[in-house]
């Protein structure tokens, strides 16, 4: 039942939010995602530490095809469920210094999204999952092809049919694995994890599945819709696609791909991780060179994620939950972040690193926030990004050392360009852009405190969100290891 | 049959109503003739039975096709408002055209005979020809109906050839004796003859479907005929030109399974590929959506080379969910194209701020056809994809996904003019009929996408 108001509730209050104008839309919407993140809160203290699935739903859907409603919440959808419930009141409340046209449009949009995504992360059928999963794209073409920047329309183009392209294809896989369900078939996970099916056929399944995740999260070569949706975005649209969409991809991969095609992981982990060590490394050094700054932190965040996909396919306890952990810390940084670059753009009007300097001088709290979500970005010790590139890193060590000590390179990368970013933007001579700027305000405080707390958080006792996940991630690794 | 009887009297009925000069009761009326038509048609639901020596058969299968395609018209003519308030001194014979047309499409969905097939067809075909054509002081409208007359008749001429043939090889124009004389062809050496005459009939019926490489004619024709009937074109003449080559293939040659399998295979990848690649270079929304009337023909095509259980049902299913998206996005492209210049997708722009209910429609419609979930163009994918998956013929759904990604380049241009230009005309003028007909369709779409159990087991 719990699930079922975590996944309905956003919905209805969309549906209000869509009828109301300026300013009530957006207290509104707000308001809502309070309510669900207390929601999401109660059902993460009500939830029993084990492996079992709970908060379960199972009615009959389309019954004479065998595909039924089938939703619940294990400790690894939970951590995914908390984060989409934890960002999305901020990624309100960060927007409130802007008017939108149309607001009531935008924000209920913001909350069929979020249906969408909690509902790929409860999904237990795999036909629920892609239906959500697709629910989840169509708000944000709409929310970056409407109030998106000036090229946002081919951009937003390009990035839709290269996702539904992706997704396609998954449907494909799914399709193929509903038929090889024994008896009157079914799209029940249980039956996906029963399948076994022969190597050959797990090879293309894989590849067929896989597409879709890749580019979602996005896995090099994959990425090329990535940087220029990220920077035509409005900015709750890329804290959406940044912080919550791209955890679907990687949740998809935990959830209906290493464990559905198990043998099809083990041809092809290898690629897999080449892949996404040369996404690290490539992302990185694209971001060193980059001069608009959700560019850089968008390129940063291909190389962030490729160190998550190298983890997860090491199919070991440190791999995955260390992806596991830092999902959620990447969504919190990089939330963070693109606010933090959202405040520069208001106040400056500019994005480009080479126009900006000195704000130090003007804004300390702003420095403070700015240095500290850098810190975690940067994976310094007592922070969040710390404990996951560790365990993630350990666990691609574990794997195969070389790959383990060129993934490595990600953390002096990672901090080549981001300290070289924050030197150019908050030191120096301020000049005639930056003199002035003001520091924080009282809402701004109220986002940027809660991520703050969490960098923290996660960074000094991580067991409070590894402990949920653990026991479910154990049981998924003996499933892929019978 | 009940149903073959009623809508021939309502047809005439019609035609008198005419007389009386008030083209505003023509609408009701024949709305009212057309939910009748409907809930009498279900009478025989259950209840197979056959007519006139054996030619006609009344089953399930012919009972949901003619529902589906009696409601495609009752959903079409809502939109014929620009006739009545123009004062169209044509109008009844226009309804009256559509519902002796229809006559032949349900005939085409339940013969049992090849000839009645021919009739089917050709009732439905002459229809058309003068529908295609009845803006008769417009340029594009006669080249349109002249054009369709010219290869239509050229593709009839074909098809009966076909026919000719396979009753001279079997001896018989009866479905069951041609099947049972094609599943028995080592007994014969007229065996050559049969082929010829399935080759044959295969190009006639593809020509009615619009199924490539025999599509040329479609995108001129569909452009030039208004755009009222244009709908009707590409939905019932559609539905029911499937429906027919469904029974055909596998109630009449399955037999000769090996010998048109890969003929037909070929001729399904041909139109997708044709059909969505050609919708992709259009500048002209209607032109799109002729090749997009290709595009789906090549769907449906699928299910008709994997026949199995589930195919009956997907066919249907997309038969339907296909009719009420594009009658909707048709019926906005009427309303919009009435009263903007061209058909352009530029036509659309900045509608989402104009008209909020006109682009939603057109939204649910484009979302539908490119089957996006939450409607019933999703569904009606994926059951299809399900039932040529199940027959093992899966790189025939990867290419089929692969032009489904092209599909949603053409099908999204519409819905970025609308909602992310800037307006280009004042507020389109909607009347109330229509408006509620819009909303209708969106909801069904949307109940087709959320309880698609309540439509794929009816046969």
């Amino acid at each position: 039942m719990l699930t079922a108001l975590l996944l309905f509730w956003p919905a209805l209050a969309g549906l209000l939010v869509l009828l109301m104008k300026g300013e009530a839309a957006k207290k509104t919407a707000f308001g809502a995602a309070v309510i669900e993140f207390l929601i999401a809160v109660y059902a993460a203290v009500s939830f029993e530490p084990n492996a079992a699935t709970q908060f379960e739903i199972n009615q009959p859907w389309i019954q004479n095809a065998g595909i039924s409603f089938h939703i619940g919440m294990d400790g690894i959808s939970l951590l995914l469920v908390l984060l989409t419930a934890f960002l999305v009141p901020l990624i309100i409340l960060s927007s409130f210094k802007h008017t939108y046209n149309n607001a009531g449009t935008f924000y209920a949009l913001i909350l069929f999204m979020q249906m969408g995504m909690i509902g790929s992360f409860v999904a237990l059928d795999a036909f629920v999952f892609y239906f959500f999963w697709e629910v989840a794209l169509i708000p944000i073409y709409f929310i970056c092809g409407i109030w998106g920047g000036e090229r946002r329309v081919p951009v937003t183009f390009k990035f839709f049919i290269y996702t539904i392209f992706g997704s396609l294809f998954m449907l494909v896989g799914f399709v193929y694995l509903y038929f090889q369900t024994p008896g009157t078939h079914t799209s029940d996970i249980s039956a996906f994890y029963n399948l076994a099916l022969s190597p050959e056929n797990q090879s293309w399944v894989f590849w067929f599945i896989f597409l879709a995740f890749a580019i979602k999260m996005p896995v090099f070569p994959f990425h090329t819709w990535q940087p220029d949706t990220y920077t035509e975005a409005p900015t709750p649209g890329t804290m959406l696609l940044s912080g919550i969409m791209l955890k679907m991809g990687i949740y998809g991969v935990i959830r209906w791909l290493l464990p559905v095609v198990p043998a099809g992981v083990a041809q092809w982990a290898d690629v897999v991780l080449v892949l996404a060590i040369i996404g690290i490394i490539y992302g990185a050094i694209i971001a060193i060179r980059q001069n608009d700054l959700k560019r850089l932190t968008a390129f940063s965040s291909i190389s962030h994620v490729g160190l998550i996909a190298a983890g997860l396919f090491t199919l070991n306890m440190q791999g995955l939950q260390g992806a596991m952990i830092q999902m959620l810390s990447h969504g919190i940084n990089v939330v963070g972040m693109f606010f933090l670059i959202d405040i520069i753009f208001r106040r400056t009007g500019t994005r480009e690193i080479k126009a900006l300097g000195g704000i130090t001088q003007y804004a300390k709290f702003f420095t403070i926030a700015f240095m500290i979500l850098l810190l975690g970005t940067v994976a310094l010790p007592l922070t969040n990004g710390f404990v996951g590139e560790f365990l993630l890193l350990s666990g691609v060590f574990q794997y195969n050392y070389i790959m383990g000590a060129v993934a490595g390179l990600t953390i002096i990368l990672g901090s080549v360009y981001l300290f070289r970013m924050f030197q150019r933007v908050m030191f120096g001579e301020a000049n005639t852009t930056t003199a002035k700027f003001t520091d924080l305000t009282a809402s701004e405080l109220a986002v940027l405190i809660p991520l703050i707390i969490l960098v923290f958080w996660i960074g000094l006792h991580p067991n409070t969100f590894l402990n949920i996940s653990e026991p479910a991630v154990q049981n998924l690794l003996s499933i892929i290891k019978r | 049959m009940t149903s073959i009887i009623l809508l021939s009297v309502f047809g005439i009925i019609n035609l008198f109503l005419g007389f009386l000069k008030s083209n505003k009761i023509l609408l009701p009326a024949v709305i009212i003739f057309l939910a009748i038509v409907f809930g009498v048609n279900f009478l025989d639901w259950n209840n197979p039975q056959s007519h006139f020596n054996n030619m006609l058969t009344i089953d399930n299968f012919a009972v949901a096709f003619s529902a589906v395609m009696v409601l495609s018209l009752a959903l079409i003519l809502p939109f014929s408002r620009s006739y009545i308030n123009s004062g169209n001194p044509h109008l009844a014979e226009f309804y009256s055209i559509l519902m002796f047309s229809l006559v032949g499409a349900i005939m085409m969905v339940s013969y049992e005979n090849i000839i009645m097939l021919f009739l089917g067809i050709e009732i439905l075909s002459i229809a058309m020809y003068v529908m295609a054509g009845s803006h008769k002081k417009e340029l594009r409208s006669n080249e349109a109906a002249l054009k369709y007359l010219l290869m239509g008749s050229f593709a009839t001429g074909i098809l009966l050839f076909g026919f000719a043939l396979i009753y001279g090889a079997s001896g018989s124009f009866n479905i069951a004796e041609i099947a049972s004389f094609s599943s028995n062809t080592t007994a014969t050496d007229l065996l050559p003859m049969m082929e010829i005459g399935v080759l044959l009939v295969l190009v006639g019926i593809c020509f009615k479907i619009g199924a490539a490489p025999f599509h040329f004619w479609t995108p001129d024709v569909y452009e030039g005929t208004p755009t009222l009937f244009t709908t009707y074109m590409s939905t019932v003449v559609k539905t029911a030109g499937i429906a027919a080559f469904y029974k055909l293939v596998w109630a009449v040659f399955p037999g000769l399974n090996e010998f048109w399998y890969p003929t037909l295979v070929a001729i399904t990848v041909l139109t997708l590929v044709i059909g969505n690649i050609g919708a992709a270079i259009q500048t002209s929304f209607k032109r799109m959506m002729a090749y997009s009337s290709i595009a789906h023909a090549g769907y449906l095509l699928i299910a008709l080379t994997s026949f199995n259980d589930y195919s009956e049902n997907a066919v249907l299913f997309y038969a339907l969910s296909y009719t009420v998206a594009t009658v909707a996005a048709f019926g906005v492209l009427k309303l919009v194209s009435d009263q903007r210049e061209g058909e352009t997708y530029e036509m659309f722009n900045g509608l989402g701020r104009t008209n909020p209910l006109l682009a939603f429609a057109m939204t649910v419609a484009m979302c539908s056809l490119a089957s996006i979930p939450l409607t019933g163009g999703f569904f009606a994918k994926f059951f299809i994809f399900g039932s040529a998956i199940e027959a093992g013929a899966v790189w025939l759904v990867v290419v089929a996904i692969l032009m489904s990604a092209v599909s949603i380049y053409y099908y999204f241009r519409v819905v970025m003019a609308m909602y992310m230009k800037e307006p280009v005309g004042e507020k389109v003028a909607v009347d109330g009929f229509a408006a509620f007909m819009l909303i209708f369709l969106s909801i069904f779409t949307f109940i087709m996408g959320i309880f698609p159990g309540w439509f794929n087991n009816w046969l």
